[in-house]
This record gives C-alpha cells, structure tokens and sequence, in this order.
C-alpha cells in the first residue's frame, strides 16, 4: 500500500480504510496482533486484514461485517484526524487541474493544515514530482510527516515549519505551481512568485472571504501575474429515492354513471404512484472559499 | 537559482507542435505548420513565425497574415483620457456619440493604423466618452480592445487548457462535459501514474487525452470504443511525447461478449491467424459499406476483368500489393487486440472512467467487472435519470460502496476594487456524476443486505412538503 500506488494484499504496516455502512469508515493503522473495535465487533489485524485483498468483505466478531477499501487521497480526506478546517474532494479537484498538475511537477503549498491536499497533490505528481510544503505552527508539520510517512509518499514531499509570509518556501525558481490557503495570501504573493520556474506556472489561492480575494487579486497584478481568475465550486449531492405519491379520488367518472346496471363497480381505492427520483440532502455546504487561479508569465 | 541553465529550447514553439491559440476567453487548437493559413476569429494567418518563439508568446498581426511576436512595452501603454463624469445623467443613447463612422475605422485600418491607436481615435472622436465615469470608460476601453487588438497567443496545450476550450468552442462534442466536472472525474476515479485505467468515452479524445496527461506516460490506458474505430483527435491536440502513446491501448467493445464469455480468439497460433484475419475481414464490412458502395466497387471491377487484358494485369498487381498491406494491417491490428485482450483478461484494472453519449448502464455494468476490488470509478452523463438507473442497478446487484451521483456548481467572479460581483452569466449544468468504489462480490450472500444506503419508500405527504 502506498497513497501514490495501489497494491493488492493488505500487509502489515498498512493504513487501511475499513467502511462500515453509507458514509461511515475510519482508518485503521494495520499491525500485527493489534485489534480494532468497529460497532460490529473486533478486527483481528493477523487474521482479519494482513495477506487479505483490498476490497474483500470482513466479518467482525459479533457477525457483522466491514469492507475494508485501499486507501487513496479522497478516501483519506473523507476520513482523516481534522488539525485543521480541511479542503475537500471538489475543490480540491479544481484546484489539480487548474494547476495543470501531473507527474513530475514540483508544487508548494502552505499552510499545509491537516495535509487533505497535500496528499492528492502528491498522487498526481508521482513518481518525478516534488512537493515542498510549507506549515507555520510546528506540530501540525511533525504530525503530518509522520503520516506522510506511514502513507509511504514521504520520498516525494519535503516540510517545512516556517512562516510563508516571512520565509517563504524555501526554494527559488523551481515550482511549476504555487497553492495557497493562509489567512493573508497577499502577503505570500512575491514569495510564491520566487518559488516558480523563470518560465512561468499557475497559482491558487483559496480563501473564504471576498475582502481577503481582493487583496490577493490586486497583489497578483502587482506582481505581474497574468489570466488572473476567481470562482467558486460547490458540490451538489443528488440522494436517489423511491418515493410515493398518493392520487386523491375524484369521484367516479361520469362515463360509469351513465350505465347504472354495469355489474362491476371499480373499487374507489386511494391509489398512490412509486417515483425512482432524486432529493436533495435538506442541507449542504453552500461555501466553501473563493479559488483565485493566475498564471505567472515568464519573466 | 534551481535554472540558471538556460533551457528555454524546451519551451519554443516547434514546426508539428500542437498548440493552442488565444485571444480573450477564446482558444483554438491547431498544428504549427509553416506556410498553412489558419482561420481564427474570423481572420487568417500564418504561424511560420511563431517558430522558434517562446510558448506563452503574444503575437500582433500584422498585414498579410504575418504574425509579430508582441513588445512587452506594449501592454503598458494605455489610452489617454482626458477626465471623466460622476454619473451617467447626461449621457443619451442616440447613435451619434461616435464620429468616426464603419468607412473611417476601416480606413484606419488599411492605413494600418495598430488596436491601440484606433483605440485612441474612438475614444478621442467620442462626445460622450469624457462624460463616462471611470469605471464606464474601463469597460469601453476593454470592450473596443476586444475588437480591434488583434493580437493572438500561443500556448503550450494542457488538460486545462483544451477542456476550456472544447467547452466553449464545441460543448456538443464532448457531450457538454464542462472542464470542472472533467476535474472531479480525474480525481474521484484516483488517476495517477503506474495504474491501469479503462476509458470508455466519446468526448471527442479529451477524457482519454486528460487521463492520459494525468498518468504521465507511466501504467497503461485500455480505450474501450464503440463502432468502426477509437475517435480520439482530442488525444492528438494534447501533443503528448511519443512514448506517452506506448501506454495507450485499445479495445473495441464490440469484442467484449466473446472476451468476457472466454471465446475471443487473439492467440497468435498460425493455424488460428487465417481464422482470425477472416473474423476481422468480416469485422470491418460494416465499415466499408459505410463509407459507400462495395456493390459498386464490384460491378466497376467486373467490367475491368472482361476487356482489357494489360490493364487486367496491373489491376492484379495492385490488387495483390493491396491485399498484402491489407494482410500486414490486420497482423498488426490482430496484435493490438491480443494486447489490449491481455490487458483486460486478468481483470484488475485500477481505475475506469465513462464519459459517453451511450447509455451509461450496460457499459458500466459490463466493464466493471473488469476493475480489481477497492478501485473508484466515475460516470458522466449529461442528463441524471441514466445514473439514477446504474445507481439503482448497482444497488440491487452489489459489488460497490460510496455510491454517490452528483453534479457542480460553478460561478466565476468579477473582482475589482469595490466592483466584486459574480459573472452576470454562469453555466446552468456541467453534467452529472455517478462515482463509487468497487469491492469483493460474495456468490454466496446477496450483497446489498443492509439497508442503510437508501431509506425504505416512504409515503410521503405531497400536501405537507412544501411550507
């Protein structure tokens, strides 16, 4: 198992993803001789999980059963331990591709908060790319290289614990793309521009509130940034449902009337119509942040 | 610095590269061939002077259709002008604002006068252009900028790049797939390097050229077609390095019974050549009525075999040079199938991604027992009810998790000081999303006993929903 390659068998040292019903999983570090409690009764690593295949169905010890998945970054996102308000699976995949990211592109990135980026930008810039990543507060940046290391993508990413605004990134002229998420983007916006390739590159900055996208924008003029781009993306979720409706009775029909000797008598019955259709969830997460996309020309 | 190098010779534009022209919001994609005239925006051109230049180059046309790449100074400059008004009281729309009329603008144009100076002349020959406010006068400015600059960049082509475009320019082509639905099929269904990944798409190439961009030239892609033949010249605007094409598969669906009932016969036996050279001679009948005629081929030939009796010779020569290169095509062809054949047969592809005008759930339902267990895929429609169906098929039959159908939203924002707002216009719908993850289907249990992904029918009351 690793976040950047997908292997067959569950092995020991793994972090497996072990899905317990519609939107319930949790993540499961896999050791030999640990055990894990679910609401199904307890998982037995050596037996239960090492040496079977991702995917395979798992009874627990109280007889129900699990799946329990290979894990992946949207997987990941979906289930790991929040450090930090987190970026989610829809922005994150807008953020991929307006990046232009592919392998072998060297990104940075700060902060690197709770790493639910960090680890989609790392599965699509493998095996040759490189992310520097950049996190002020230190042991948010030490959690997540252990688990950089445990996901086993450690080789393709270097952390760094320092402040962005005031340090920068640590590298000049290398990165074909630049990601930001800090409260106050524009002051990171020279330090990104440093960061990139003399030819050019893309860079984003997420952020929640407007005052904060304007600031940005103009300091991304102002350093010369060009096809300079604000949107936002939501997701919506369609729940698929069979739902009922009942027909009201309107009486019998004036042709029945008419022959007042017909033997059968349609039974007036409340009769009611299955729909296969789709509802909305009654509520969702209507914002997000403002994605502010710019490429940097060549300079 | 990490480039001190200088290894721009990696960023100039090539004779044979594909690129991707802009101007505004517009793209065009098309291949750097010297001496070809190219249409864009309603005016032609040549590209032989973009050889040689740096991608992301803006070019100025110039008389002739001859392209001049774009002095950095020349954004700078901007139109003077002269004061502006508080407010738009005094401003009346009656036509007669703008002196200058259609003849004069095109004559300034033949005195070849460039965008930025006939600018300047409207602006100066404008009654009403100093009582504009400043924002109003922006917006003239860019606006008459639009029309008369007539300048067109270069640039290198990328998934991004070419999804804005296709959405644009062609949205029926790529079956009004938008580029930020595109974004979430490449993550949802994990597209990364060193995978296998089945594509199953008629959007032109695009889905198959940005899975491709996305896997790097590492693993392998099966393209599963419909019909005569894979439809991919998107792929081709990519302008992907040739190895990235050793990666690349396919297979047509047509063949998919016969693989997965075990009676596709690809194996390169001698004795079974002939019988597969003839299975896909027969294979590609269809086609050749398509394009036309073979009865009429066959009287044509009838006539030359009676009479003339060199000519006899020399059409049989031909015939048999054509029946030989025809011979090699197939071996070739034969090749490829066994390839993608083998590809497919141990059924553990890592990822699949469905992107097409067919009805998604048969294809779906056939290709994915072709995807090992704990493995996402994803399915575009361009209309929800055909994934409502997969989705309640999959439900009943089992094999999958995480089933969720959905679509994006997506608003772009004008950002300027004290004038932010969201674009007037937006997209109404990018399409729709059905993505899940697949797991181990059990022969014994029917999976799907537990009912926890959809809530038993309810009765539910028409008359109390709505408040």
């Amino acid at each position: 198992m690793s976040f950047v390659e997908y292997s067959d068998c569950i092995r020991d040292g793994d972090v497996a993803i072990v899905y317990l019903g519609h939107e319930s999983m949790t993540p499961v570090k896999v050791k030999q001789g640990a055990q894990t409690q679910t609401r199904y009764g307890v998982i037995r690593h050596s037996t239960d999980l090492i040496g079977r295949r991702y995917g395979s169905k798992v009874t627990c010890s109280k007889g129900g059963w699990v799946y329990v998945l290979h894990p992946t970054p949207e997987l990941w996102t979906v289930n790991l331990p929040h450090r930090t308000q987190i970026l989610y699976t829809t922005d994150i995949a807008t953020i991929t591709m307006m990046l232009e990211l592919k392998p072998g592109s060297v990104v940075c990135e700060s902060g690197t908060g709770s790493g639910s980026l960090s680890h989609a930008i790392l599965r699509t810039i493998a095996p040759t790319g490189h992310l520097h990543t950049v996190e002020f507060h230190q042991q948010r940046s030490e959690k997540v290289l252990e688990e950089f290391v445990e996901h086993r993508v450690d080789h393709l990413v270097t952390v760094r614990n320092q402040d962005v605004c005031k340090d920068g990134f640590g590298v000049s002229g290398v990165a074909d793309a630049v990601f930001l998420d800090i409260p106050s983007p524009w002051e990171a916006i020279k330090h990104a521009k440093a960061a990139m390739k003399k030819h050019g590159g893309r860079v984003c900055s997420f952020s929640p509130c407007i005052e904060q996208v304007q600031k940005t924008c103009l300091a991304l003029s102002d350093h010369g940034f060009e096809e300079i781009n604000t949107l936002e993306v939501l997701l919506r979720v369609h729940d698929v449902r069979t739902i009922s409706l009942p027909q009201p009775d309107f009486g019998p029909e004036p042709s029945a009337q008419i022959q007042p000797d017909s033997t059968v008598k349609p039974p007036q019955k409340h009769t009611s119509i299955a729909v296969k259709t789709t509802t909305p969830p009654r509520e969702i997460p209507g914002h997000t942040g403002y994605l502010t996309f710019a490429t940097k020309p060549r300079t | 610095m990490a480039d001190n190098v200088d290894d721009d010779s990696l960023y100039r534009i090539k004779e044979g590269d594909y690129v991707v022209m802009k101007r505004g919001d517009i793209f065009k994609a098309v291949q750097i061939q010297t001496k070809k005239k190219v249409i864009f925006e309603k005016q032609w051109f040549f590209l032989d002077n973009a050889v040689g230049q740096l991608y992301s180059t803006t070019f100025e046309l110039a008389s002739g259709g001859i392209l001049q790449p774009r002095k950095p100074k020349d954004t700078e400059s901007s139109t003077d002008t002269k004061g502006a008004g508080t407010d738009n009281r005094n401003i009346v729309d009656d036509g007669k604002s703008q002196k200058l009329t259609r003849d004069d603008i095109e004559t300034l144009k033949e005195q070849g006068l460039k965008g930025q100076e006939i600018i300047q002349q409207l602006v100066d020959n404008s009654s009403t252009f100093k009582d504009k406010t400043e924002y109003s006068q922006e917006k003239y400015i860019k606006k008459k900028k639009k029309k008369y600059e007539n300048v067109v960049t270069i640039l290198k082509p990328s998934c991004r790049i070419l999804a804005l475009m296709y959405h644009g320019r062609e949205p029926g082509k790529i079956c009004h797939l938008r580029y930020d639905t595109l974004a979430q099929m490449l993550t949802l269904a994990n597209i990364h390097a060193s995978s296998k990944v089945l594509v199953f798409e008629t959007c032109a190439g695009l889905v198959l050229g940005s899975v491709m961009e996305r896997m790097g030239g590492y693993g392998s892609v099966i393209q599963m077609f419909p019909g005569g033949g894979p439809v991919r010249a998107g792929v081709e605007s990519f302008g992907f390095p040739a190895h990235f094409h050793d990666m690349l598969h396919e297979f047509p669906i047509c063949h998919l019974n016969a693989l997965l009932a075990g009676t596709l016969d690809t194996a390169a036996k001698d004795s079974s050549a002939d019988l597969k050279e003839s299975d896909l001679a027969a294979e590609e009948k269809p086609e050749a009525e398509g394009q036309g005629g073979p009865e009429e081929q066959s009287m044509e030939t009838n006539i030359g075999d009676g009479s003339h009796d060199p000519k006899k010779e020399e059409e049989e020569k031909r015939r048999e040079a054509k029946a030989q290169e025809k011979k090699v095509k197939q071996e070739e062809k034969r090749k490829k199938l066994a390839a993608a054949a083998s590809l497919l047969e141990g059924r553990n592809a890592d990822g699949l991604v469905i992107a097409s005008r067919f009805d998604p759930c048969p294809v779906l339902m056939a290709l994915l027992k072709f995807l090992s267990p704990s493995r996402p895929f994803v399915v575009y429609s361009q209309y929800k009810e055909c994934l409502v169906e997969c989705y309640t098929k999959l439900r009943e039959q089992g094999g999958t998790v995480n089933l969720k159908l959905t679509d994006s939203w997506l608003r772009h924002y004008q950002v300027l000081p004290n004038r932010t707002h969201p674009v007037l216009l937006m997209s109404g719908g990018g399409g729709y999303l059905l993505s899940g993850t697949t797991v181990a289907v059990e022969l014994s249990k029917p999976a799907g006993s537990r009912k926890d992904e959809e809530p038993a029918p309810k009765r539910q009351k028409v008359t109390e929903t709505e408040g």
